[in-house]
């Protein structure tokens, strides 16, 4: 004879509470507000960890965001440049060809005004900056060349050629903020902070660009990316300590945050030119993306909401991670 | 840290005359310097300066609240006063304070339910303050239990361990950290720990370096709330950094701005 008996357990509830939660951030603006963009993307507004949405609203989803350089690389990997042809000879084309491959967004990389690339003058930048707003409408990304006189010439520039188009501009660091700000004030944009890896000096910036007149809630993060095996676990646990600092409430670490997914992982020789044994012609080309996608991935399950991509085939791949993990955006 | 500001406290001589004229601005003022100096409650106690209290302690509690939302820490030692102050103030209330004796306790812990306000529960009974660790602990315990029974959120609750000066009672400041660390370690979940700082100095030289000390050892051992000036720069940076080492906080150069500006 067999019995049967009732037993229930109540499961603990395990849902933490959040006081804080992350800035909503806008980036681009349509003619109803002064710009001429096509659409609007905006990242940020979660009130919980990454993905748990049993413990409260999980804000906008994660955009993504295509590189275009202002001058043709000269050493891109042979996967990226059979990607985008000869587009890659003009920004404009370039833009164009990214949103074809799903960009919410053009990040213009002015490498150009590099000193060691072609030292490009303010106005040669801001003209890269035109050609992109009237190639295409989505919003833009503009980010300087990261030799920091440098950018103080072209920022003021760029800036001004893309004045009330509600861009993105960077970076902020913490030895050189103060033109940005300025220039992102006087122009009506949003400013990229960036921080080498360090979440004391993530928050630092965000105070020294607050105290020079910067609103903390137009500020998003560039905390630095490091690709999958180069130190991605130290890039997790950073955006893990900064957005559980900024759930709790802390404003200077409420912001949302942007990695640089396509530059970190195409640099690494295992997107490249892989160094393993199972390499064979016929999957040597996939490396890469895969190499690309996987980086992106990690970095969205640590809740980064804008992730700077290169390769088509991986901007698919995350487009579907993100309809997996979030179902009803 | 819970910051109760204790500037409004008819006890002092400047506090005491300000009530007597009913000189509103001077509590405006001191309202307002306390909640930008990062008080996060307001204390407000009419002491002996008039003779009707409760009619004066209403006053205050009508001026305050007029400039500030934080919670209003009302501070009597008188249930009558308390229980008929406590429903005519607006807004978060603390209700600072009971003794340990158990029907105090309940009394105080429905007003607290009733009026979902934080509860201040002192670990003196009828014998006075207690001269040892066991003792405190056994009166927080005492109060933690009763809250638990009354129906209150532990989270609301403060145990405050009660400090005596150290030129007077010298043992008193090592007992009261022992007796914060106890409650904390028995008590799950636990209250919330407080003390009333500037009592550990008075009539000391050096009162400012006392508090801060005494208070950065405290936080060592698990207060989160004091009643204390938050006038005092010192002591507030003393705070600020006390909640940095304890990881509440992640820190930058300017975390002590950081800290004020949030």
């Amino acid at each position: 004879m067999t019995t049967t008996t009732d037993v229930s357990i109540a499961i603990p509830d395990v849902a933490e509470k959040w006081g804080g939660g992350i800035n909503e951030v806008t980036i681009g603006a349509t003619a109803d507000s002064g710009g001429s963009r096509g659409s609007t993307v905006t990242i940020g507004g979660s009130k919980a960890v990454p993905f748990m949405s049993f413990e409260g609203s999980l804000g906008c989803k994660p955009a993504i965001a295509v590189e275009v350089w202002d001058i043709a690389p000269d050493a891109l990997p042979p996967q990226l440049s059979e990607a985008y042809g000869d587009s890659l000879n003009s920004p404009g084309a370039w833009a164009k060809k990214a949103v074809e491959f799903g960009a919410e967004l053009i990040c213009l990389r002015l490498m150009g005004a590099h000193p060691d690339v072609a030292d490009k003058s303010p106005d040669d930048c801001a003209a890269a900056v035109k050609e992109v707003l009237q190639a295409v409408d989505v919003p833009l990304i503009i980010w300087g060349c990261d030799v920091d006189e440098k950018d103080n010439q072209i920022l003021p520039a760029v800036s001004s050629a893309a004045n009330g188009e509600n861009c993105l501009i960077g970076t902020a660091k913490e030895k050189n903020y103060r033109t940005l700000v300025a220039v992102c004030l006087a122009d009506g944009h949003k400013l990229l902070a960036e921080s080498p890896l360090d979440i004391n000096i993530a928050k630092q910036v965000n105070i020294l660009c607050s105290d020079a007149g910067y609103p903390l809630e137009n500020i998003v993060v560039f905390p630095t990316t490091g690709a999958l095996g180069y130190g991605i676990e130290y890039v997790y646990s950073i955006q893990e300590r900064g957005r559980l600092a900024g759930l709790s409430g802390d404003k200077q670490l409420s912001q949302p945050v942007l990695c640089n997914v396509g530059y970190e992982a195409w640099r690494v020789k295992e997107a490249k030119d892989p160094p393993f044994d199972c390499v064979t012609d016929e999957n040597r080309d996939q490396w890469g993306v895969m190499w690309e996608a996987s980086t992106g991935v990690v970095l969205l399950q640590s809740g980064v909401e804008l992730l700077v991509m290169r390769h088509p085939k991986a901007i698919e791949y995350i487009n579907e991670a993100i309809k997996r993990f979030l179902p009803d955006k | 840290m819970f910051v109760i500001g204790e500037c409004i406290n008819g006890t002092t001589p400047a506090v005491k005359e300000a009530i007597q004229n009913k000189d509103a601005e001077f509590f405006r003022d001191l309202t307002r310097r306390q909640e930008a100096a990062g008080a996060s409650a307001i204390d407000v106690n009419v002491g002996p300066a008039v003779s009707d209290r409760k009619a004066g302690l209403l006053w205050l509690v009508e001026v305050v609240r007029s400039v500030t939302d934080l919670p209003l820490s009302i501070d009597t030692a008188k249930w009558d006063i308390m229980k008929e102050v406590v429903p005519q103030v607006p807004g978060e209330i603390v209700i600072n304070s009971t003794k340990a004796d158990p029907e105090l306790v309940s009394d105080y812990v429905g007003l607290a339910v009733e009026h979902n306000a934080r509860l201040i529960g002192l670990t003196i009974d009828a014998d006075g303050v207690p001269s040892t660790t066991e003792k405190r602990v056994e009166l927080g315990a005492q109060i933690v239990a009763m809250a638990m029974e009354g129906g209150l959120d532990i989270d609301r609750l403060y145990i405050d361990t009660i400090i005596l000066p150290v030129n007077v009672s010298p043992k008193t400041p090592l007992v009261c950290l022992s007796a914060i660390s106890q409650i904390r370690m028995f008590s799950d979940p636990s209250p919330h720990m407080v003390l009333g700082l500037s009592n550990v100095s008075q009539r000391c030289n050096n009162r400012g370096l006392i508090n801060s000390t005494y208070l950065a050892m405290a936080m060592g051992h698990g207060l989160d709330a004091a009643i204390m000036d938050p006038l005092d720069t010192e002591l507030m940076n003393t705070v600020i950094t006390g909640d940095l080492l304890k990881e509440k906080m992640i820190y930058c150069d300017s975390y002590l701005e950081a800290a004020r500006g949030s």
